[in-house]
């Protein structure tokens, strides 16, 4: 394995990956049908007092 | 006791969590250290250099025991003014028996990469046990225990062997003489001192510590200090071979 | 896991096993006299595990009489962790004073074996990352994912092996250092049988963590619980990978690792710069996205900004290693690898700080009003403020001039006492009253001196090393009027004096404003008033701000 063989690999599918890998993440979080879920996750610290347990 | 239930056990979204963060997380390491194992160029073809004497290695185990790393790098970048205060930018090759790495990560005090030969065994001696009647302003501890330490080097063989066994070329002979080794490098008219010469080539030889009775941890911490850099061949030392 | 029988768990069964092994081979080692660390480690090791084979005896007979799970949280174990924290952070701040004062003035060395800087710093860094930062984040974790989870924590004697282990690990390595046991790898000086049992403790640790996210009642692993197991995950891969190794002798504390030189050096700051990035980020950055919202009353700013920060910042942080190891002998692609996703960094790190401060949105006057708040919100500007530094550090230009000096002490420390330990006071103030259950603070006043005296500290000392580091490096390349270097390195070394000196000052500011929060803790417990029963399943927690 030399340098050269390892730049172009990572110059082209390494880039390809990052570049899916991001839009992956990215697209999970601003995915409009996620947002409910986000918003209630949002809510735990403020309701996770021990009477609450039950409901 | 109850165990959990196969549900709990496999739940998903947990587990689909930590396998995510797993491989988010891998990537970086694999990219970063793997090639460096297999790249031909990590480590530049050099002359000159050979593994520690026992001596030496029981002094780097002395220097790596006091925290000197804390204080001094053992890596000269390839900047004008270091090569100007320090010497030749330090080689890949010239740490490539060094387990760990001693390159460090603060100047409290100087680079140490090619501090072998600068001082003489006594202004060591002296340093060492007093910083600050040698050079005043320095605000290095004391390390005058040093020399009234004996060294323990019963076990030296088997730093050696252990040493061998993850790739340092230490052969056969060098583990069975590594106890006379060491006396041998502190006395250069001693019967084993030719083999040994011949086993390290341009190992600094002498009486370290003055203290001609014991081997003592001064013995070897300055026979590791006045060894550091000398062992590579520069005159022979192409760097436009290495680019990398 | 629930277990109302006398009999003993398989947990106190295994222990009982671990103690019995442990304690043989600790009298093995220190007979055999192979070194004298592990003489004495040995020695150590055997006591530890006596008392260890004690406790679980007592524990064993009273097993039947304990009622177990009248609490439906296991918040003992916290309590404990809270304890411990502040305990060591006082211990890890005050050897920090120490070594800064022996930068000072070096005949504080003694010239003893001991106690000289180069055992002492060793001690000092893992004291405040490891037993005060390690034991935060394993006490928060294990209250936050409770909280969040609505579980109780996964196993009864786990949680109580993650504490007591860890304890035990800090035991040594601290012991070990002021003997003499190091490998010299920073932030991962301990031997190869410290780090063995650190490995045991970590996975028990991830086990725990995990087998209590599978007992949750919420559909959602709050973001928070994303960032603890990521730093769980993480350290105990980077642990394990850096510190491969053989020992010289199994009964014998000296080891030589199974890497070397240049490949040594990349996977050792591989390991450093993720202990910043996982242990002291990623954890805190839980803490921060739990305690922030909690205390302010009000969910964090964006929750989705919190999802991308998490999956970018873990992603990035990884690569970071290489940018301490520019212009060395580590091959060029690497150094430029690492600068770049340094820089890259820049950009989920401020993402998390805007989301930390930002949740106070429209209720910026609790800063006025709630001290712990105001020392939160300002760690994470103090995170900012370093995650800036940080990127800007690691372009190889800066660079040539900003390493090797102190300016990296600066730069770290900036993070470390302002980041870190603000957030780690935050979460303590925070906690306390919450779980011995009184009604707020036993004095808010007190958490403004420490406030302001501390600020005052960390500002004295990153403006002190900020001179110096420049300083420094400049005096380094600087060359007279013939080409000639213009100082020597002792001459840089004098110039540094009446900085060590502030340097120092500021540590001991540091170090008292942790004592005016250890004593306002012990008195919250001792005498804060009691929350007043009344039907809790309706009543909020009072918050710090309204209380006192």
């Amino acid at each position: 394995m030399t340098y050269f063989d390892l730049a172009v690999f990572s110059k082209t599918w390494g880039m390809l990956f990052l570049i899916v890998l991001f839009l992956s993440a990215v697209s999970y979080a601003l995915w409009p049908s996620n947002k409910a879920k986000f918003s209630d996750a949002a809510q735990m610290p403020l309701h996770d007092e021990e009477g609450e347990n039950d409901e | 006791m109850r165990f959990l239930t196969f549900h709990q056990i496999l739940e998903r979204k947990s587990i689909l969590l930590l396998i995510g963060i797993l491989i988010t997380v891998a990537i970086g390491g694999l990219v970063e250290i793997v090639p460096l194992f297999y790249l031909k160029s990590t480590v530049e073809k050099v002359e000159g250099m050979r593994p520690y004497t026992p001596l030496e290695l029981a002094g780097r185990n002395v220097y790596i025991r006091e925290g000197c790393y804390t204080c001094h790098s053992q890596m000269i970048r390839t900047l004008r003014d270091e090569v100007e205060r320090y010497g030749h930018y330090s080689l890949a090759a010239e740490s490539m028996y060094d387990r760990p790495f001693q390159w460090g990560s603060k100047r409290t005090g100087p680079d140490l990469a090619r501090v072998g030969g600068k001082y003489s065994n006594e202004w060591h001696l002296e340093h060492l046990a007093n910083p600050r009647e040698v050079v005043v302003g320095s605000i290095m501890p004391g390390y005058a225990f040093l020399a009234g330490t004996k060294l323990d080097y019963r076990n030296i063989g088997d730093h050696l062997k252990v040493n061998a066994m993850l790739g340092v070329p230490y052969d056969e002979e060098m583990i069975a003489k590594a106890k006379a080794d060491v006396l041998a490098q502190l006395d250069e008219d001693s019967d084993d001192y030719e083999a040994f010469a011949a086993r390290y080539p341009k190992a600094p030889v002498g009486n370290f510590d003055g203290n001609a009775r014991d081997v003592t941890e001064m013995d070897a911490l300055i026979a590791y200090l006045q060894m550091l850099g000398t062992l590579v061949d520069f005159t022979v030392y192409d760097d436009q071979a290495n680019l990398r | 896991m629930q277990q109302n029988s006398p009999t003993l768990s398989f947990g106190e069964i295994g222990l009982f096993f671990l103690s019995g092994a442990t304690f043989l081979y600790g009298l093995m080692a220190a007979s055999r006299r192979v070194d004298p660390i592990m003489e004495i480690h040995g020695y150590l090791i055997a006591i530890i595990s006596l008392a260890a084979i004690v406790l679980l005896a007592a524990r064993a007979t009273k097993a039947g009489k304990v009622q177990d799970h009248a609490d439906p949280y296991n918040m003992d174990v916290v309590k404990a962790g809270v304890i411990a924290s502040t305990f060591w952070g006082i211990i890890g701040f005050s050897v920090g004073l120490v070594i800064a004062l022996q930068l000072t003035f070096p005949s504080l060395n003694f010239d003893t074996a001991y106690l000289n800087f180069g055992r002492l710093r060793p001690l000092h860094t893992s004291a405040v990352i490891f037993a005060f930062g390690g034991n935060i984040l394993i006490m928060t974790s294990f209250f936050v994912v409770q909280k969040t989870c609505k579980a109780r924590l996964a196993g009864e004697i786990a949680p109580w092996f993650v504490f007591w282990g860890y304890q035990i690990f800090i035991l040594m390595a601290a012991t070990g250092y002021l003997i003499g046991g190091t490998q010299s790898k920073e932030y991962a000086e301990p031997e190869w049988y410290i780090d063995i049992w650190l490995t045991l403790v970590w996975v028990t640790y991830l086990l725990v963590f995990l087998f209590t996210l599978f007992k949750r009642k919420e559909p959602h692993i709050y973001v928070a619980n994303w960032f603890y197991l990521a730093f769980i995950v993480t350290v105990a891969m980077l642990h394990v990978v850096n510190n491969f190794g053989i020992p010289v002798s199994f009964f014998g504390s000296k080891s030589y690792g199974l890497f070397a030189g240049t490949q040594d050096a990349m996977t050792q700051w591989w390991y450093g710069h993720n202990a910043v990035g996982f242990f002291l980020t990623a954890g805190f950055l839980a803490i921060m996205y739990y305690f922030i919202p909690k205390q302010a009353n009000r969910p964090v700013y964006s929750y989705r900004l919190s999802i991308i920060h998490f999956w970018a910042l873990i992603f990035l942080y990884i690569w970071a290693g290489p940018h301490h190891l520019h212009y060395t002998a580590l091959p060029d692609w690497a150094q430029t690898l690492g600068m770049t996703f340094s820089i890259m960094l820049w950009m989920p790190s401020w993402g998390g700080m805007i989301n930390g401060m930002m949740t106070l949105s429209g209720a910026w006057d609790k800063l006025r009003t709630d001290p712990v708040l105001r020392m939160m919100v300002v760690s994470t500007a103090f995170y900012g403020m370093s995650t800036f530094e940080g990127p800007l550090m690691s372009i190889k230009a800066v660079n040539s001039l900003s390493h090797y000096t102190d300016w990296t002490i600066g730069h770290v420390h900036s993070g470390a006492l302002g980041w870190v330990a603000y957030i780690s006071f935050g979460a303590l103030y925070c906690i306390v009253p919450w779980l011995w259950k009184k009604d707020g603070l036993y004095s808010n006043k007190l958490v403004n001196w420490h406030f302001w005296i501390s600020t005052l500290g960390i500002l004295l000392y990153i403006c002190a090393m900020w001179v110096s580091g420049i300083m420094q490096g400049l005096m380094w390349r600087a060359y007279d009027q013939y080409g000639f270097l213009e100082y020597s390195f002792i001459e840089s070394v004098e110039a540094m004096h009446p900085y060590y000196f502030i340097r120092a000052l500021g540590g001991l500011l540091f170090v008292l404003g942790s004592l005016i929060m250890a004593y306002n803790l012990w008195k919250t417990v001792k005498s804060g008033n009691p929350v007043v029963a009344r039907d809790t399943s309706k009543t909020p927690m009072l918050r710090q701000g309204e209380a006192a």
